[in-house]
């Protein structure tokens, strides 16, 4: 197997895990934790392609890769502040008991 | 001045307002008034607006090494963007409450939202497209939390944000696998290489992806869980900006990846778009009559908006983007004027928000009563409204495109729809139950800027309905701006 | 071509992993089985300088914590944008055609950096002995 196609399986795995992660647990954080993975996995994919891609010296993939990284931690910070308000609110974190509207 | 910098002009004064506005926020005393603030606010997005419309005398051309764009296509949305952004400032700083100290946050993250979304319309890099899309959601999720105190304030925020991000990690997913596959993250490069590729795999894998980030932001059928909570637990004012601008923004993203990247892969994407154009509506139709809480409800009909807005991509390129713009203005103006009523009515802490509470408003407040009857006849898509010319438009052009079997779903649907919006129509006509609480209930009263905001709908909403030529023109050279 | 195959590159850190592993269990495993012990009240106790622990060490911390961790990823994470900037400054203006466009791009994004430092600071978030339920 080329080494491009070694990044892409873990990549894609790493995918795997984050969706799976998102989709089943009900923590909020631990759903966060997952999104994280998952967009995590799209910037290995993007350093893949960049490093052995026909332009590595285009910076292009690395570039992309460094503001998602930008864009997850402001997301990240975003998300836990959301997290701690509604703890203060509700006294859980818990997905499943913070949904109380419904229809 | 320099090009470059003309060409990013009207996101560079938002910004500049929303850092305007941040830097007064934080030097007023903790307990200060914020709500003098929308002098900055506001007079910054007519800036912007008249900054858009600057640009046409610009020759369409990118700027920032292939990164923006300025075209028709991009400065029709701007203005959209910038009008829709205008009314919500104006109808938040006379339905917020005065005494809150958050309202310097509340105009800041509304500016850069509006930058954000300014961005996206014009965006033709992928990783502008990105950081864009990313700057309008981060702020519209903490809008959507606006309300903290109330437990359904945060409920909101963190479904929006969870279910946001997760869209967010498809779309960041796809656009790699985009760049993988053509070795660019420019939309034209992009097109240009795909247009020759062998192999379309990897990008058909790749336009799925990005395809239900994209999807999720307009809200459309299997992506439109969100929409009904967000809607009801944010505030209304955040709502009217929420359901129109930013899909306003989103819709304009989907026209130029699939029709600008990968037009090509028509035969593809064409059939795919029906089925979700036809899920949307007949879900989204099918919920809202059974809601009782009438933000729900117009949560539910904002996705059978999508829907029918879909339908416009059946159609041929010129005539479907064309279609397609049209109905984004129209829906906006609808949509933004019948919240605004709405917020009017139920109040900012929504102490009457079922159907059956707005019983008699029409005698109450014979005005407020009169524009929700009138916006609602606009939602239906009866003539001499906006919303007629709107589903006309996309109708057609899907029956043009060959899709006549979603035009015929199209028009079902608008029968179905038609009954919940007569429903709360009928409600709001009813005579007030003798001697019961509706009575005693105060008559909403109408600030100078919220009757601004009333007016400007209104007026955009009757003049899509009766002289739609000009802003038809306008969407016609936004569609061949983008091929 | 690398003499090397691709994978062997990787071999030194699969060693290094070994090592610190085999160090650390055969360290536990063997004092387990080598030393003698012989627990007294006296023995378990805190020495002199030790303080008896008191609660639990799950206890709540203040939401300032998250408050300033959270901040630190941001900063943190808009310090890495310097990096490129400073690798590729002295080709920037071959590359933009202007001599001072680079360092005015870094001001701007440093102006931007500084606002919302201005901002947090304003807003109180770092100070400690302010005691708003209102965050």
């Amino acid at each position: 197997m080329s080494p491009l196609s070694c990044y892409l399986l873990v990549a894609a795995l790493l995918f795997a895990v984050g969706l799976a992660g998102a989709l089943t647990r009900r923590n909020a954080i631990l759903v966060l934790i997952g999104i994280e993975l998952m967009l995590n996995a799209a910037n290995l994919n993007l350093i893949a392609f960049w490093r052995y891609g026909p332009h590595p010296e285009a910076l292009t993939g690395l570039m992309f890769a460094v503001f998602s990284i930008a864009v997850a931690a402001a997301e990240a910070a975003v998300g836990l502040g959301l997290v701690i308000s509604i703890y203060r609110h509700l006294r859980t974190v818990d997905l499943d008991e913070i949904s109380r509207m419904k229809g | 001045m320099n090009t470059d910098l003309l060409r990013i002009l009207p996101e560079t004064i938002l910004v500049v307002a929303g850092i305007l506005v941040m830097l007064i926020d934080a030097s007023l005393p903790p307990r200060a008034q914020r709500r003098g603030l929308i002098w900055v606010a506001a007079p910054g997005t007519m800036l912007a607006l008249w900054a858009s419309l600057i640009q046409l005398r610009l020759d369409p051309g990118t700027a920032f090494f292939g990164a923006v764009e300025t075209s028709p296509f991009t400065i029709f949305f701007h203005v959209l963007i910038c009008g829709i952004v205008l009314v919500a400032l104006l109808l938040a700083y006379d339905t917020l409450p005065r005494d809150s100290h958050h309202q310097g946050e509340f105009y800041a993250l509304v500016l850069f939202g509006a930058s954000g979304m300014c961005l996206l319309t014009g965006a033709v890099e992928l990783l502008v497209v990105f950081i864009a899309l990313e700057i309008s959601s981060i702020s519209t999720y903490i809008l959507a939390g606006y309300r903290k105190h109330t437990g359904k304030g945060p409920e909101a925020a963190i479904k929006y944000f969870l279910l946001g991000s997760f869209a967010t990690g498809f779309l960041l997913y796809g656009i790699a696998l985009i760049f993988g596959a053509t070795g660019s993250t420019q939309i034209y490069e992009v097109a240009h290489k795909a247009a020759s590729a062998q192999n379309h795999t990897f990008i058909v894998l790749a336009l799925m992806l990005m395809l239900v980030g994209i999807l999720f932001k307009v809200s459309a059928a299997p992506f439109h869980v969100w929409t009904p909570d967000v809607y009801e637990g944010a505030p209304s004012p955040v709502v009217a900006l929420l359901s129109t601008a930013p899909k306003a923004a989103a819709f304009a993203l989907l026209l130029r990846v699939l029709y600008q990247m990968l037009p090509d892969l028509r035969s593809l994407w064409m059939p795919l778009l029906w089925v979700i154009a036809a899920a949307s509506m007949t879900i989204g139709n099918l919920a809202a009559l059974r809601q009782q809480n009438v933000k729900r409800m117009l949560a539910y009909s904002s996705i059978a908006h999508a829907g029918y807005l879909l339908a416009a991509f059946a159609g041929l390129a010129d005539k479907g983007i064309a279609a397609a713009a049209f109905y984004i203005a129209a829906y906006a103006a609808m949509n933004v004027g019948i919240f605004a009523v709405v917020t009017l009515i139920s109040g900012y802490d929504e102490h009457l928000p079922l159907v059956a509470d707005f019983r008699g408003v029409l005698y109450r407040s014979p005005l407020l009563g009169s524009l929700l009857i009138f916006f609602l006849i606009s939602l239906i898509g009866i003539p001499f409204t906006g919303g007629f010319f709107g589903k006309f438009y996309s109708f057609s052009a899907a029956v043009g495109g060959g899709a006549v079997v979603l035009a015929i779903i199209g028009l079902l649907n608008s029968g179905v729809a038609a009954a919940y919006y007569v429903r709360l129509a009928v409600t709001v006509a009813q005579k007030p139950e003798n001697g019961m609480s509706q009575a005693a209930l105060p008559v909403p009263q109408i600030g100078v800027a919220v009757g601004a905001a009333l007016l400007f709908t209104v007026g955009a909403t009757l003049w899509l309905g009766i002289a739609p030529e000009p802003i038809l023109r306008a969407a016609e050279n936004a569609a061949h701006a983008l091929q | 071509m690398n003499p090397i195959p691709y994978h062997w590159q990787y071999l030194p850190l699969l060693i290094q992993i070994v090592v610190a592993f085999g160090l650390g269990t055969s360290m536990i495993l063997g004092s387990r089985f080598v030393g003698r012990h012989r627990n007294s009240k006296t023995k378990l106790a805190a020495y002199e300088c030790g303080v008896e622990a008191v609660g639990d060490a799950r206890g709540r911390f203040s939401v300032r914590y998250y408050m300033v961790a959270m901040l630190f990823i941001l900063f943190d994470v808009e310090a890495v944008f310097m990096m490129p900037w400073a690798v590729i400054y002295r080709k920037l203006p071959e590359i933009t055609g202007s001599r001072f466009f680079g360092f005015w791009e870094m001001i701007v994004y440093l102006g931007f950096v500084a606002v919302g430092i201005f901002y947090i600071v304003r807003k109180g978030i770092l100070d400690w002995s302010l005691d708003k339920a209102d965050l």
